[in-house]
């Protein structure tokens, strides 16, 4: 088994914990990981991304070629598109719908909606909206994190002790919040697909 | 046990494991982690590691080399441009030579992610003629870390350790081996070998190039290099450090049947590079980097055409390799996936929602629209973001302290006003000695020191003088009526247009300490506080 996944997002907006929780629940389906992150200047607010490897066999490159990606993760919708030469043919693209918008020309939703909705596998949530209902909208990233569970292959199971380890430290609550989070963004793509 | 560890962390965690005493360093991306990763380590602070930051790369490279001298193990860290800062120390470390283990991590950025030029650190191990170690993964990094400290304390010289952004910061799984104690105090045998008068530096200089046929024949049998064979030699490729990674993603499950010479220490292996040389028809070089070997092996003035890479177009001159270059360069097509639509609009790097530093630019702008737009020098951290859009508040960036000295240079062919844009880690990076010649020639220059009390495009490390940068410029010589503090806030604007008004006004060195906190510092103080 193989899987690419890449994750979009703002600097800012917690991509490294996504990437972070798929990464600990890999690891502990004995799978073989590379994580690509970015840090640095971009951190500031502006584009970032994650390239995430899994697979059953060892793994060479760091990046992911191009159309050889099975998901795009997109804690923003119009971070979501950037990288879709990066999407296979038959990937998924899995995107939450509120926007950041930290530039003066940001498109309008509709244009957005209408590209994100041309691909053909898409899951298109509001990860924010369904954040506050449990508690925060911090905890948008694991609601869509939740929505790409069905694509990424590892049972749902190694996403929650995925959570449970890197939230450690945080506590009892935090972990309790990301796992609600984890479980809205999952139920709400099952219905979807 | 396995560790997911970043490339940087995989070298942190081999010093550690390698008995290092100390590690030396100044932040920049790609190289930060090295260090914070030692700094956040339990295992390090119960065994006594040295780890703080240095004020610059140079006094980070010749504390580790005197650590070195003491006869313990070392490492110092980097990015690439900071070894430019570190040159002077470095070159000449390898002259002196080492006493104990003496190992140079430098990482390097190529496309420019988050750096000014895509130098490559390698001509550097060249021109200072040791040997250069550049993994092609993570768990090469960490046991290059050991190799490297053998080699050192074998041939008593510093080694390189040369990584580039896609391995510093891409996480996979390590696994380490039982660490080994740190040494003890042990003086150089030759009481002599560190003074570089001339007569000795010649001595050291010849020992130097006597030892370069061994750093060639350690390539030559290095367990990370090698020769692998194939039977289609129309091809033949030499892959330098992560490349390599690359060539065995295209080749993926199909059957790579031609020779591949994985190159992972230099100095080059003379006879390795000489039997792919002879067997094969063409070569394909892949270099994460300048074309370092692609120029060596086509030679001067007349080019062999049997060496292809980035020299002849079959790969990008510039910029970061990508598997898609290498499957391109190897003849394979690539099924790209759809195109990037045109609503996609850039989305560059902005300062913080309450970043003092906006307000600062807001007053400053004020000022400066009244003199005419064009004579503002800055320098490097977060505040260079008042280059983009709305602020366009600066005219340079070139290197760290350039604001202070192109400003000084300009107010004395007679621009005026002459202003610079400094941040606190900067100024005491590189700032103060050029401070020094401003006040010597009594330049009429205005410095804003944007004081944010830490280092903050690196992610909020230590600043080297934070609470006294006003008594570090009273003692440089600034008058004392021409230190001014303004608070960066919004309610304060119309203060702090006049004080900048004033200050540009005066006919000397003015320094405007712009002052507070990082948003970012104080949002996660406050977050640890609950
Ligand atoms: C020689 C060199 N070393 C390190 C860096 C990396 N670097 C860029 S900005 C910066 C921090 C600047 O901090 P400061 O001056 O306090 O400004 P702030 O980002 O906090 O506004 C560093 C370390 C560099 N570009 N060049």
């Amino acid at each position: 088994m193989k899987t690419n996944i890449i994750i979009a997002g703002v600097g800012g907006q917690g991509i490294l914990s996504i990437a972070a929780c798929i990464g600990m629940a890999a690891i502990n389906s004995g799978m073989y990981l590379k994580q690509s992150e970015v840090h640095g200047m971009s951190q500031r607010g502006g584009a970032v991304l994650s390239n995430l490897r899994l697979s059953d066999t060892e793994i060479s490159s760091d990046l992911i070629p191009l159309g050889q990606a099975g998901i795009i993760i997109s804690v923003e919708p119009m971070e979501s598109l950037r990288y879709l030469p990066w999407l296979a043919e038959d990937g998924w693209l899995v995107t939450n719908t509120t926007p950041v918008k930290n530039i003066s020309n940001y498109p309008e939703m509709e244009e957005l909606l209408a590209e994100i909705k041309a691909v053909r596998n898409h899951v298109v949530i509001d990860a924010d909206e369904i954040a506050r209902k449990i508690g925060s909208s911090r905890y948008s990233n694991m609601v869509v994190l939740g929505a790409a569970v069905p694509f990424i292959g590892l049972e749902y199971r190694s996403f929650e002790d995925g959570i449970a380890g890197i939230f450690e430290k945080k506590g009892r609550d935090v972990i309790e919040m990301n796992l609600q989070a984890l479980k809205a963004g999952y139920k709400v793509s099952g219905k979807m697909v | 046990m396995k560790l997911m560890l970043l490339g940087d962390e995989a070298v942190a965690r081999g010093g550690m494991d390698a008995g290092i005493s100390g590690i030396y360093a100044y932040p920049g991306t790609p190289s930060t982690e090295i260090m914070e990763y030692v700094q956040n380590s339990e295992t390090a602070s119960e065994n006594n590691i040295f780890c703080e930051w240095s004020a610059n790369e140079k006094t980070a490279m010749e504390a580790a080399l005197g650590m070195s001298f003491a006869g313990k193990r070392t490492m110092v860290c980097m990015k690439h441009v900071g070894l430019n800062v570190a040159a002077d120390a470095f070159m000449n470390s390898a002259i002196t030579g080492v006493n104990g283990g003496f190992l140079i991590a430098v990482a390097d950025d190529p496309s420019m992610h988050s750096s000014q030029n895509e130098q490559d650190s390698r001509y550097y191990g060249k021109f200072a003629m040791i040997p250069v170690l550049e993994p092609a993964n993570q768990q090469e990094a960490y046991d290059m870390v050991f190799h490297g400290f053998r080699l050192s304390e074998k041939y008593k010289v510093p080694v390189m350790l040369r990584l580039t952004t896609r391995l510093s910061h891409s996480r996979s799984a390590v696994k380490p081996v039982k660490p080994i104690d740190q040494k003890k105090i042990l003086l150089p045998s030759d009481p002599r070998q560190f003074i570089l008068l001339p007569a000795i530096a010649r001595q050291r200089y010849r020992v130097l190039l006597n030892s370069q046929r061994d750093f060639e024949s350690e390539s030559e049998n290095s367990p990370f290099n090698s020769l692998s064979e194939g039977s289609d030699k129309s091809t033949g490729f030499i892959a330098c450090g992560l490349a390599y990674n690359y060539l065995m993603e295209v080749f993926g499950e199909k059957k790579l049947d031609h020779p591949v010479l994985k190159i992972s220490q230099y100095p080059l292996p003379r006879h390795l590079v000489e039997k792919i040389k002879n067997e094969c028809a063409k070569l394909l070089i892949l270099e994460e980097g300048y074309p370092l070997v692609e120029e060596m092996l086509r030679g001067y003035p007349v080019y062999d055409h049997k060496i292809t890479g980035r020299l002849d177009g079959t790969l990008p001159r510039d910029g970061e390799l990508n598997p898609d270059h290498v499957a391109r360069a190897a003849g394979f097509s690539v099924k790209e996936g759809l195109q990037v639509p045109s609503v996609v609009k850039n989305r560059p790097p902005s300062l913080c929602k309450g970043c003092g530093h906006i307000d600062m630019y807001n007053a400053l702008n004020v000022v400066i629209d009244s003199f005419g737009a064009g004579s503002v020098f800055s320098d490097i951290g977060c505040y260079t973001l008042g280059a983009l859009e709305p602020f366009n508040a600066i005219n340079s960036c070139v290197d760290m302290g350039a604001s202070i000295t192109m400003a000084k240079g300009a107010a004395d062919a007679g621009l005026h006003p002459s202003v610079c844009v400094i941040g606190d880690s900067t100024f005491t990076h590189s700032g103060m000695t050029g401070l020094l010649d401003a006040v010597n020639d009594k330049s009429p220059i205005t410095v804003i020191i944007a004081d944010n009390a830490t280092t903050g495009m690196t992610g909020g490390q230590a600043s080297a003088a934070t609470g006294r940068i006003e008594n570090i410029c009273a003692g440089i010589g600034v008058e004392h009526d021409h230190i001014r503090i303004i608070d960066p806030l919004k309610k304060h604007h119309f203060e702090n247009v006049a004080v900048i008004k004033e200050e540009i006004e005066y006919k000397g060195v003015s320094v405007i300490i712009a002052r507070r906190e990082c948003i970012q510092a104080v949002m996660k103080k406050k977050k640890a506080a609950g």
